[in-house]
């Protein structure tokens, strides 16, 4: 693949959000790692998927790479240019070639502004289109793509329904002529049957317009079935990265392995079948994770070398992107996972204690 | 005798100068004690108001109906007083709600809120209540149980509080649970945590389960038997494997359709149903999911489907149901289908002359 060919890179990006405590003088007692090291980068005219549970930073990397939430390090390019050092006003005209979808279509929608309002407010500040006629032509044509009616102009976002609201989301990313989108949970408020008319809408325009997408979502099945690439996020890094069809096949992280026998499926025979992998606990808190591999307090199949000091970087297995260890001992089915951790207990002091914030003082003195 | 025999429930809001609005309209399904009960359906088809009617939990206010039966073990849950109710209520039959942060009290520490079940209806005390509540948290799978009853709900994660809620309910064993959405707040791991422990409560206890969900693939892990609900009323029921094999009505077939699945392979289009929930047909005046089914005929409109008994146990509401593929259709339903395909060009002056108009055609999305 050339050098072209690619339209976002990620290098080794992190957002740290400091922990502040006191009323007058805010002391900064710790870092949230929201995203701690991440590497990825995004084919034109592809759609790489992130998934993750809620915390695990996903979100956080979709708008720290739009530079919505500026990250503490690292390098983010977007075809070719670096955004991290660019000047704000370099910054605002390269938005017009990254949008943004947003999860909750009522809330990120002006409920004071009306269809045509919102979709040209982008316009006049990118200075598209000659003149209103022109911009309405802009604007007329977005809608026929989205699928809504022109007498959808003069109407406020309160009078449709949440499929069409999530329409108009979209038309406002779309009328600006964007070569990236970012999808922040595209689908998550929306009905099965209308989730599935949003997740069409979204191919359709890829095929006709070469979009290429970051879609987040919690949603396994759906990232799946959009995405050409999957991202599995956990505490603030990618554990694995691979073609979607292989996720499911062939799961290689353990993390991976549990999500994906967590996910149900509309199957009863599939249902019965499977065998699930039940993760002990919840989440780590990321303002304090676990050394070694993030992993490793909850994984079935952690070991006691190596698992718990050193963190595994991501490396090639076969077309995917793993971190683990032991990732082809596990497939070869070399390693068992351990009986105690498949049940549903906590083991005494793990995981997140709300109460307590416990964290290193130097952001990155996690190695 | 069903444990908990629904009959004809009906749930209307009426509101001076507005429509009255039926949220619920004649949902009758029955539960049999042991057996894990699924209602689906998508937001507004008035699952969650059927269970909170069952529970007698609807906000009092004028204009509100609630008619039917609901017949827990020889006793109308409907028709008691309010004091019999409380006394029923967390100790035979018991809910767990959808969003445990907000139904579970910010203010009282967690070991309350568990023995205050415990107090009112097995009129435990002291030492011996704080102890049966860590059991019970022990039991749910909380660790260290002491410790957590002492905490508030703010201190516990998202999944430790659905167990916390979890072993409220379960506190008097009751025998019947209703689960409105219980992991629908909750990470894919966590839910998997959450379906393996309330299947284990039922295998265990006996308990009979409702679970109220509009997720098809928790429905497929852990129900029995499952109530498709559309616009308020039931448009079909089955056991588990026939409903997901071979859906008959064109509603359960669309639901299908759109849910992305995690063992299809990639490029394979969704087929969501057209229009949205809101493009609904009154019953009276026909199939509420007329405009929006794709085997719509003739005979949809005018009058509300009747519910067809199959053999096999089955029912759905339906005149132009899914066909079965392979097998010759069953008898209930050759009548119904080609009966409908025959007639149709004979009665459609008679339909026509019958209802107000044609139907309207399923739009892309309604109009606002």
């Amino acid at each position: 693949m050339t050098e072209s060919d690619i339209l976002v890179e990620v290098r080794d990006l992190k957002v740290h959000f400091p922990i502040k405590r006191g009323l007058i003088l805010d002391r900064v007692v710790g870092h949230v790692k929201a995203v701690d090291g991440v590497d990825l980068s995004i084919p034109r005219g592809k759609t790489y998927g992130l998934v993750g549970e809620s915390g695990c930073g996903k979100s956080t990397l979709g708008r720290a790479l739009l530079q919505l939430n500026p990250p503490t390090s690292g390098e983010v390019r977007f075809d070719g240019v670096e955004l991290t050092t660019l000047p704000a006003g370099k910054l605002r005209t390269m938005r017009r070639r990254m949008q943004m979808i947003f999860q909750d279509p009522m809330s990120s929608l002006d409920p004071r502004q009306n269809v045509e309002s919102i979709l040209t407010e982008g316009l006049q500040t990118h200075g598209i289109g000659a003149d209103r006629d022109d911009r309405r032509r802009i604007i007329g044509e977005t809608l026929d793509a989205v699928g809504l009616p022109r007498w959808a102009l003069s109407r406020y976002p309160h009078e449709f329904s949440g499929g069409q609201r999530q329409r108009i989301g979209i038309a406002r990313a779309l009328v600006l002529g964007p070569e990236l989108i970012v999808a922040d949970e595209p689908v998550s408020a929306l009905d099965v049957s209308i989730q599935a008319q949003v997740v069409n809408l979204l191919d359709e325009l890829q095929d006709n317009l070469g979009l290429t997408y970051l879609v987040i979502a919690h949603d396994l099945a759906v990232v799946k079935h959009i995405s050409d690439v999957v991202g599995v996020m956990y505490l603030g890094a990618l554990v694995e990265e691979a073609p979607s069809d292989r996720l499911y096949s062939e799961p290689l992280h353990p993390y991976t392995r549990a999500l994906m026998s967590a996910v149900p499926v509309p199957d009863p025979d599939v249902e019965d079948r499977r065998e699930r992998i039940l993760l002990a606990g919840d989440l780590p808190s990321p303002a304090n994770p676990p050394s070694g591999c993030r992993f490793h307090t909850r994984c079935p199949w952690a070991q006691p070398t190596r698992c718990a000091d050193e963190r595994p970087a991501l490396r090639e297995i076969g077309g995917s992107r793993v971190a683990c260890h032991f990732a082809e001992r596990i497939a070869t089915g070399e390693l068992r996972p351990h009986k105690v951790s498949a049940q549903i207990v906590r083991p005494e002091g793990e995981g997140e204690d709300p109460a307590v914030v416990s964290a290193p003082t130097e952001p990155g003195s996690y190695v | 005798m069903a444990l908990l025999e629904v009959d004809d429930l009906s749930v209307t809001f009426a509101r001076r100068g507005q429509r009255t609005v039926h949220a619920v309209d004649g949902v009758s399904f029955s539960v049999d004690a042991g057996e894990v009960v699924g209602l689906v359906g998508e937001s507004g088809c008035g699952k969650s108001v059927t269970s909170l009617a069952i529970m007698g939990l609807l906000p009092k206010q004028p204009g509100l109906r609630v008619g039917g039966k609901a017949v827990f073990d020889g006793t109308d849950l409907l028709q008691l007083d309010d004091r019999s109710r409380r006394d029923i209520r967390g100790r035979d039959v018991a809910m767990i709600f959808q969003d445990p942060l907000s139904s579970l009290n910010p203010v009282i520490p967690i070991g309350l809120q568990v023995t205050e079940v415990l107090t009112r209806h097995r009129g435990m005390k002291g030492e011996a209540a704080r102890k049966e509540a860590a059991a019970l948290l022990d039991r749910v799978g909380i660790p260290d149980p002491r410790r957590r009853l002492k905490e508030y709900p703010h201190q516990l994660s998202g999944g430790m509080r659905q167990r916390a809620l979890i072993a409220m309910a379960v506190a008097c064993r009751p025998r019947l649970l209703i689960a409105d959405e219980p992991t629908t707040a909750l990470d894919v791991t966590i839910q998997a945590q959450i379906l393996e422990l309330l299947k284990e409560l039922v295998r265990d206890s006996g308990t009979a389960l409702v679970m109220i969900t509009h997720d098809l693939g928790v429905v497929a892990g852990m129900c029995d038997t499952i109530n498709v609900l559309y616009a308020g009323r039931v448009v079909e029921t089955a056991r588990r494997r026939p409903l997901f094999r071979q859906p008959r009505h064109p509603y359960t077939v669309g639901l299908l359709g759109s849910v992305p699945r995690l063992d299809a392979g990639r490029g394979e289009r969704l087929n969501p149903i057209p229009g949205s929930v809101r493009d609904v047909l009154t019953w009276p005046d026909g199939c509420a999911f007329a405009p929006r089914c794709t085997r719509r005929v003739d005979e949809c409109v005018g009058e509300p489907p009747e519910l067809v008994l199959t053999h096999d146990g089955r029912s759905y509401r339906c005149v132009n149901p899914a066909p079965v593929p392979g097998t010759p259709p069953p008898q209930a339903t050759t009548t119904a289908s080609t009966g409908a395909a025959d007639d149709a060009a004979a009665s459609t002056g008679a339909a026509d002359g019958a209802t107000a108009g044609p139907v309207p055609a399923p739009r892309e999305e309604e109009k606002p």
